[in-house]
């Protein structure tokens, strides 16, 4: 799998060299912010990634409220109204065959069925809200987890160095040398069929967890994240403040947490919305495949494996989620160029010249 | 350069043992699971359970189970799948040409096409179509490749089959070719657009930024200056260049593609090669196929990875540790 973090493998923002007065006496951290706040393009990105977010996050609300419907529960027999007609949500010889039952298609009309039902009489709309919850909690919780403990496993291995060093980073060559895909699958269908779930000391996991998907695929993108923070952490470890600290009598947990940690954290900051986009899409892959999400909880990715039945006669139901992972993962990426341009000193490089 | 060679084809084999003991240690030792379960396939009979611990060894120590493992995979190469009854190495290499002509074929259309846009953004740089073509890349790595696949089949195979455009397209499935040139170019032509398109936006930025990046060297100035004409300081000067990390990046993403990152492009549109059958063992929890075709599919891919370093450093001197 491509994964769009090779570019970034930079050193933090540092104060430019040609400090113009009206920029002198702020931090890097302001400079930034303020870059940030001038790339429009970066902030309607943001804007839409939080309308996505709110609306998910708002999925119970739209269907008790709006659609009064229970997105979870066959509703084989039910039915709704249309133009004053009351029919069936499932009907008898439907689509291009005549055979079988077809669920009735988008009514476009907000609050009643707006983009039809699925072959369970469920309403897509407030499926695909739903599912975008879960998928953006898995997207979400997996790049934050990977950040921290990729994070904190680099300041080690770049602070420490020696035979930790060699063991950490071995390890993570290895899970690198092996494909996203067939690792996450490997993890999943093991995890999947063991009938009491997972259980690594307090920690217990059930196959129908959020946090299962959650784990594999922050585990599997350890590495992406970690060889070029620990790289970072190596260079900085050399600086001549570091070697002040140490003349002081710091610790080292000082040294690692107050005096190299600020200087790698804007390179995690601008790989972590790159690394939500990665994720929802990792996910959206394991879903789609029946190992990430598991009934009765819904995702982007499992409905449009559900749907699949239903494309030919039925396409919203596989549409309607892709459209939005297309925009999630869209709006991430500009924002995250966004994000990489006001932290690099060298984004102004490539936004002038 | 030997000892580069001999120090990586090292590290190879160590990669490699490292990947089946991981194997071994997901299917076998992660706590709260009964491997025989797991390999026995859905209901299984006790009997069977007990026959399947006593030919996996899992009654003796762990080393012993792993060698017994290992052995079935590569060195007897008999192992069965419970769900099917069949022998599951035959299975893969039976299913290796269509995973490799779907993979050559896109990897031809994202290389011609990532590179033409990747220029003709740097070429165009202060025009609207930059970031026009920038954004056509960035849509195309935002989306999710199986979804794109069930759109294009939702097209050419229903709603526009009937329309002068698509009615050329066969039904989903794969044609070999040598049972029919044509038959085999027809069903693979959307499957390979489908699968290029993520890598042509992928290149295409890559490509665009590290042309630009180049722009700014010495020696393109010296070329400027010597009086060499735009288009040959950019062919042969730039271009050449930016043509080390593409190659390096299209040795490892072939790699991953062919070793099973096809997965999803295989199974939307119904190409039986080693991706599909990963899938089809998913949905029956096979569990010997998916340890077979997860550890080939890892393999090729880390033997693909060194071959492309080692090409690497015979390009470029500088990469060579000393």
């Amino acid at each position: 799998m491509a994964i769009a973090l090779t570019e970034s493998a930079e050193p933090p923002a540092q104060a430019p060299e040609d400090l113009a007065p009206e920029i002198s006496g702020r931090s890097p951290w302001a400079l930034a912010g303020r870059r940030l706040r001038r790339n429009r393009i970066a902030l309607a990105a943001l804007v839409l990634f939080l309308l996505i977010v709110a609306a998910s996050f708002a999925a119970p609300l739209y269907a008790n409220d709006v659609a009064h419907v229970n997105p979870f529960v066959n509703n084989l027999n039910g039915t709704t109204v249309i133009n004053g007609h009351r029919i069936p949500l499932l009907q008898q010889g439907g689509g291009v065959l005549k055979l079988g039952e077809t669920p009735i298609g988008p009514t476009w009309d907000i609050g009643n069925y707006f983009l039809g039902a699925d072959q369970n009489g469920r309403d897509v709309m407030a499926r695909v809200l739903y599912g975008g919850r879960s998928s953006l909690e898995i997207g979400i919780g997996s790049a934050v987890i990977c950040c921290v403990i990729a994070t904190v496993l680099a300041l080690i291995a770049g602070y420490f160095r020696g035979v930790i060093d060699a063991v950490l980073s071995r390890l993570m060559d290895v899970i690198w040398a092996f494909p996203v895909y067939l690792l996450a699958i490997s993890i999943a269908t093991a995890l999947l069929t063991a009938p009491a779930g997972l259980s690594i000391g307090p920690l217990h996991l059930v196959a129908s967890s959020l946090w299962l998907p959650t784990v594999i695929i922050a585990f599997i993108y350890l590495p992406y994240v970690y060889r070029p923070i620990r790289g970072n952490v190596l260079s900085v470890a050399e600086k001549e403040f570091v070697q002040a600290g140490i003349a002081q009598g710091a610790s080292d947990l000082r040294l690692i947490f107050s005096d190299i940690l600020p200087n790698v954290v804007s390179q995690v900051i601008v790989l972590l919305p790159l690394m939500i986009a990665t994720t929802i899409l990792t996910e959206s892959a394991l879903s789609f495949l029946s190992i990430g999400v598991q009934p009765p909880n819904a995702s982007w990715g499992t409905i449009i494996s559900d749907g699949q039945s239903l494309l030919y006669t039925r396409p919203w139901v596989s549409i309607a989620p892709g459209i939005m992972i297309v925009l999630t993962v869209l709006a991430l990426n500009v924002f995250g160029d966004g994000v990489r341009d006001a932290l690099d000193p060298r984004a102004k490089l490539r936004v002038e010249g | 350069m030997l000892t580069f060679i001999v120090r990586r084809s090292l590290w190879t084999v160590l990669v490699m043992f490292a990947i089946t003991v991981l194997v071994f240690v997901i299917f076998f030792k992660i706590p709260g699971i009964d491997p025989a379960r797991q390999i026995a396939g859905r209901n299984p009979s006790p009997q069977i359970l007990t026959a399947i611990r006593h030919e996996f060894g899992l009654d003796r120590p762990f080393p012993v189970q792993y060698a017994l493992m290992m052995k079935k995979m590569f060195i007897s190469r008999d192992l069965m799948s419970y769900s099917t009854s069949t022998k599951v190495i035959p299975e893969i290499a039976a299913a290796a040409p269509a995973t490799l002509s779907l993979v050559f074929g896109a990897a031809l259309i994202w290389v011609v096409v990532a590179i033409a846009m990747g220029v003709a953004a740097a070429v165009l740089r202060g025009t609207i179509l930059d970031p026009l073509l920038m954004i056509i890349a960035l849509i195309g790595i935002s989306m999710p490749v199986f979804w794109l696949g069930e759109v294009v089949n939702l097209v050419t195979q229903s709603r526009l089959h009937h329309s002068f455009l698509f009615s050329w397209v066969p039904p989903l499935g794969y044609t070999s070719f040598t049972q029919s040139p044509v038959g085999w170019f027809k069903g693979l032509f959307f499957p390979w657009i489908t699968l290029s398109i993520l890598y042509i936006g992928f290149y295409a930025r890559v490509l665009r930024a590290n042309l630009l990046e180049i722009q700014n060297e010495d020696y393109v100035r010296t070329a400027r200056a010597k009086g060499l004409t735009e288009r040959r300081v950019l062919l042969r000067h730039v271009l050449r260049t930016s043509m080390i990390t593409f190659v390096s990046l299209f040795g490892l993403d072939f790699g991953v593609l062919v070793g099973g990152g096809a997965l999803l492009t295989e199974v939307v549109f119904a190409i039986h090669g080693v991706g599909f059958l990963t899938y089809q063992s998913l949905t029956n929890l096979d569990l010997p196929v998916i340890m077979a075709t997860v550890v080939y599919g890892a393999f090729f891919i880390v033997l693909a990875n060194t071959l492309v370093d080692i090409a690497y450093a015979g390009l470029d001197p500088r990469v060579r540790p000393a």
